[in-house]
């Protein structure tokens, strides 16, 4: 078990690596120019470029970036290319913003979702499912930031319940409409993978036993049928919060939020593309990724007692209390 | 004096499902009597798991139970003996006062049967605690000497194990201790040996056989192997498509069949001693119930198929005081059939093993 | 020992027999099985598909969109990208058909009992027209064909990617299988953002970019399908006996093996061309996809969220467009699921 944690930790550093390493390859060496040619001079830009670092050696190049990284959490020379602001003061701030509301989100999301996919499968073929079942087709078919739209123009444009923009100091009340229309399809999603898991484990041979042995309601729901079903729900999550990311995008957009998906999407619309941003934004989002999906893949791992008690360690190290010990 | 613990009288069962209504079971009619031995003997799709999982009211939601009753007698804590219908009986009332208290089920594949996020131990002391009403600590200790009696070592240290972490045969003597932990007046085996391993198969048997006699419990197997029905049973109900076609005991089943159903089952029995190099089979399948079955349903199998078997269905004809089958060829107008030659043979031969030790099949 | 089995015997037929009926009925044919007549796999696929409601509203709603498509850009003499103008005779200047509500000549007589008094009179804008001055009908269908089309191409050649790089790696198992799930980790491990943003910085934004991007990400799920598929069918006896009859490696991957793992990807197509086409409008919501004045179904929201609190109902056709294609493919997919794979109802 601890093998197995310290070696999916291992392995999501080395893929965290290599990713480093392919997107600073391709943003260094693919063609473009970093430097508005028509507003600088050829000496200019050679001068810059120098003083940048830019004509060493990729590997080289390679090499201070990631020592900078690792030593002063700087990204780059500190400073984007263009506008000057150094990275690391930007970051951290549209970071807070962006994960505030992404938390909401994940957290509502995933609660209520919940709560309906196990109403949805405790009454099947009763409102709670139809219900599941309606909100699952309408998160799939209807993209998140077309909620938004639909929730600014009708929540703050028609009436004005909520204010139109975010703001950071009315955080509560801005939050509203950011945070539901991200949390629609995790909602939705983990609603009906949850009905789904619970379905399957009340259609269970085990389950039967259980009813068998004279269980019933609350008792063999709470400890035969939660505790099955929800394990697996947490293998849902990764993707939701990937997803959340990419909606971030469009919901920081809509209502001007300045976080992590606002940056990203000046960065690659912007006139010229910001290199620096790019990279740097690459590199948080992949680590973002990796480290959730690492966190929840141990979460798993602890949840199961079939992988968190394997007998396998017993036999390493030939002691019998191995096994109990972890259940202890 | 007959002391019949369960009677299961004209059961009739269909299953809504998006093909159409199947009508799985159709009129079943099973006797138990205290102490004995009952097996249910079918090709897979017969029914008789859905038989047993009525009584037991752990039927899927798509069921309906059309006709019949389920009557079960036994013992109040006052000592009165009362007769319930279990199909009148709501599944609140079923689970606190039949399952697990007075009729137990051993399902057929021990690795699915557990919980597999809950040990042993819990899955063991729940129902006692439930159903007797004793402390943590008193159900931990019977618990423990009930692993002791299915014959599991370490008991103390399997009772913090999970499922996952034993074997197969362990497992299923762990679902046996958890069936007997309560002591239920029945036992219903659902294939308890099909799944494992034919080593493991006897000892299983032998320790179901074992508990019974200590226990003083009635069983009712459910199986598709005439080997383990000539082990354990002391009467044999034969299913096919969802209805008892032959009744009868022991050694009317295996030395008297009437039914060409029990004829071919018996033929495909392996056997060592058949010269036979190819193995019997029963031609076809069984019927798909979403059809409504009319006549005899084993008529399209049946070499000895008669004009009227694709008319009417067969009635039960009396054979002995206890042998029943459903076929008209027990009609006496009709022409007289004898068994196959090839399974007279293995009747005589099993007669003459029979002999050899001392009356035992 | 007695047993009474009075109520077991069921109460006597209606049907009293005769003699005659009780010869041996020599019609029947035991020897063949007719429970289980011959039916081929694909046969079974499609009865169980179009039992399906869903799975056949699905399929109609993809094709009502696929011909109008077609058709729709074509059913007026507009064209996507025209501003559409007209010269005012009283002035004499040029006036450009800009942000007009749904414009239907014959409707609007029919409701109010007048003819439209502006320069377009005579003019049918369904959708009306965008703050260009273009028809939105046109441009929502031809929005919708640039969509349609970007996903079918990508998620084909996705497809083919996937596919080949899954049936290889699951065949060959060992360290070639080892180093290729390797690559597909990492592959799987870059948000597609990233690699959105990573092509930008040296592409041009437009179509080009948007399918490059589907080409980098959609194979990953399909090369995983099809590894799972090849893991479960190279152990089979066909496969076992086509190699001692000699035939090599590629044989037995692409013609013995590849046919029979078409079923899931297919489902998974089905669920990757609402993904390409999700993807697609996200793109171009953001600005990073289709550039003015072609247009696809996600310019068409972003142009139409521009303007949503003066134009609202610019807004409403393409999310329709894109909500039903989402719904529609998914109802496919889910039918071809339980069609390829009918799960066998609890008894």
């Amino acid at each position: 078990m601890a093998r197995y944690i310290i070696k999916r930790i291992f392995m999501a550093a080395a893929t965290l690596f290599i990713i480093t390493f392919l997107l600073f390859l391709l943003v260094r060496i693919m063609p473009g120019n970093p430097f508005p040619s028509e507003r600088m001079s050829d000496e200019a830009i050679a001068k810059k470029r120098a003083e940048m670092g830019l004509d060493d050696p990729v590997l080289v190049q390679f090499g201070h970036y990631i020592s900078d990284i690792l030593r002063t959490g700087s990204f780059g020379k500190g400073s984007s290319l263009y506008n000057g602001a150094p990275i690391s003061t930007v970051l951290p701030t549209a970071m807070g913003n962006s994960f505030r509301i992404g938390g909401v989100a994940i957290l509502f999301g995933v609660s209520v979702g919940l709560i309906l996919g196990i109403a949805a499968a405790l009454n099947r073929g009763h409102f709670w499912d139809v219900f599941c079942t309606v909100l699952s087709i309408v998160g799939v078919c209807i993209p998140s930031y077309v909620f938004m739209i639909f929730l600014q123009y009708f929540l703050a444009y028609k009436t004005t319940i909520f204010p139109f923009y975010f703001n950071n100091r009315n955080f509560l009340h801005s939050a509203v409409m950011p945070a539901l229309s991200l949390s629609l399809f995790s909602m939705s999603t983990v609603a009906r993978f949850t009905r789904n898991e619970m379905v399957e484990v009340m259609d269970s041979d085990y389950v039967l036993m259980a009813e068998s042995k004279g269980m019933y309601g609350t008792k063999l729901v709470t400890r035969h049928i939660l505790r099955n079903a929800l394990i697996p729900v947490v293998t849902v999550i990764a993707p939701l919060i990937v997803d959340l990311l990419t909606g971030a995008l469009v919901v920081e957009k809509i209502y001007g939020i300045n976080g992590i998906g606002k940056l990203m999407v000046d960065a690659i619309t912007g006139e010229g593309i910001d290199y620096n941003y790019v990279l740097a934004l690459g590199i948080l989002y992949s680590a973002m990724y990796i480290g959730i999906m690492l966190v929840l893949d141990i979460v798993y791992c602890l949840l199961d007692p079939r992988i968190r008690v394997s007998d396998r360690p017993k036999k390493k190290k030939s002691s019998a209390e191995n096994g109990e010990g972890v259940q202890a | 004096m007959a002391d019949k613990i369960l009677e299961i009288n004209n059961l009739d069962i269909t299953f809504s499902t998006t093909a159409g209504p199947v009508h799985a079971i159709r009129g079943v009619n099973i006797d138990l009597e205290r102490g004995e031995t009952v097996a249910v003997v079918g090709e897979s799709g017969s029914g008789k798991s859905v038989v047993m999982k009525t009584v037991m009211g752990i039927l899927a939601g798509n069921a309906a139970i059309n006709r019949g009753e389920i009557l079960f007698r036994y013992k109040q804590d006052n000592g009165e003996t009362v007769e319930v219908d279990i199909l009148k009986k709501d599944k609140k009332w079923i689970r606190k006062n039949i399952n697990g208290r007075r009729i137990a089920m051993i399902f057929q594949d021990p690795m699915t049967s557990l919980d597999p996020t809950m040990t042993i131990g819990k899955q063991l002391m729940e129902g006692m605690i439930m159903h007797l009403g004793i402390t943590r600590q008193e159900a931990a200790e019977r618990a423990v000497r009930l692993l002791e009696e299915v014959g599991i070592t370490e008991p103390g240290r399997r009772m913090k194990q999970y499922p996952h972490q034993l074997s197969g045969g362990m497992r299923q003597r762990i679902v046996i201790a958890m069936a007997i932990s309560c002591n239920p007046d029945l036992l219903i085996c659902d294939e308890p040996t099909t799944a494992l391993d034919v080593t493991i198969q006897a000892r299983i048997l032998e320790l179901i056989k074992k508990l019974q006699a200590v226990h003083g419990i009635s069983v009712i197997y459910i199986t598709h192997d005439l080997g383990v029905v000539a082990k354990v049973a002391d009467y044999v109900n034969v299913m096919y498509a969802g209805k008892i076609v032959e009744v009868g005991n022991i050694e009317e089943i295996f030395y008297e069949p009437k039914h060409p159903y029990t004829w071919g089952l018996l033929s495909a029995m392996p056997d060592l001693e058949t010269d036979d190099a190819r193995l019997y089979t029963i031609p076809g399948s069984p019927p798909n119930l979403l059809h409504e079955v009319k006549g005899d349903a084993f008529a399209p199998r049946n070499r000895y198929a008669l004009k009227i078997d694709s008319i009417a269905e067969p009635p039960m004809f009396q054979i002995t005081k206890t042998h029943f089958a459903a076929t008209w060829l027990l009609d006496p107008r009709a022409p007289k059939v004898e068994m196959p030659e090839e399974l007279k043979k293995r009747v005589a031969r099993m007669l003459k093993e029979a002999d050899r030790n001392g009356g035992q099949l | 020992m007695s047993k009474e089995r009075t109520s077991a015997v069921p109460a006597a037929p209606a049907y009293v027999p005769t003699d005659a009926d009780f010869a041996f009925d020599t019609t029947i044919d035991i020897t063949t099985d007719r429970n289980y007549a011959s039916q081929g796999f694909w046969k079974g696929v499609f009865m169980r598909f179009f039992k399906s409601v869903r799975a056949v509203i699905g399929l109609v709603i993809i094709g009502i969109i696929i011909i109008l498509a077609l058709i729709g850009p074509h059913m007026n003499s507009y064209g996507y990208s025209d501003i559409q103008s007209v010269t005012d005779p009283e002035t004499g200047k040029e006036v450009t058909a800009r942000s007009m509500p749904p414009h239907v000549p014959w409707l609007h007589k029919l409701t109010t009992g007048e003819s439209y008094d502006d320069p377009f009179a005579e003019e049918t804008f369904l959708f009306g027209t965008d703050s260009m001055g273009r028809d939105l009908w046109t441009r929502v269908w031809y929005g919708a064909r640039v969509s349609l089309l970007i996903a079918f191409v990508t998620i084909f050649i996705d497809m083919i990617i996937g596919m080949s790089f899954g049936l290889i790696s699951g065949f060959f198992g060992g360290v070639a299988d080892a180093v290729m799930q390797r690559f597909v980790e990492v592959a799987n491990s870059i948000p597609r953002l990233v690699i959105v943003g990573v092509l930008a910085t040296f592409m041009p934004k437009g179509i080009v970019l948007v399918i490059v991007a589907l080409l980098l990400t959609e194979w990953i799920g399909m090369s995983k399908i099809a590894r799972a598929e090849m893991l479960k069918i190279k152990g089979q006896e066909y496969i076992m006996a086509s190699r001692t009859l000699g035939a090599g490696n590629w044989r037995i991957i692409f013609i013995d093996i590849l046919p029979n793992t078409i079923g899931p990807i297919i489902t998974q197509m089905m669920f990757s061309i609402p993904t390409a086409i999700f993807t697609e409008a996200f793109l171009s919501f953001v600005g990073v996809g289709i550039m003015l004045p072609q247009c696809s179904v996600g310019s068409l929201i972003e142009d139409g969220f521009n303007n949503i609190t003066t134009l609202p109902y610019q807004i409403v056709p393409p999310i329709l467009v894109l909500a039903f294609l989402m719904l529609a493919f998914n109802f496919v997919g889910d039918g071809l699921r339980e069609a390829l794979a009918p799960r066998i109802e609890d008894m």
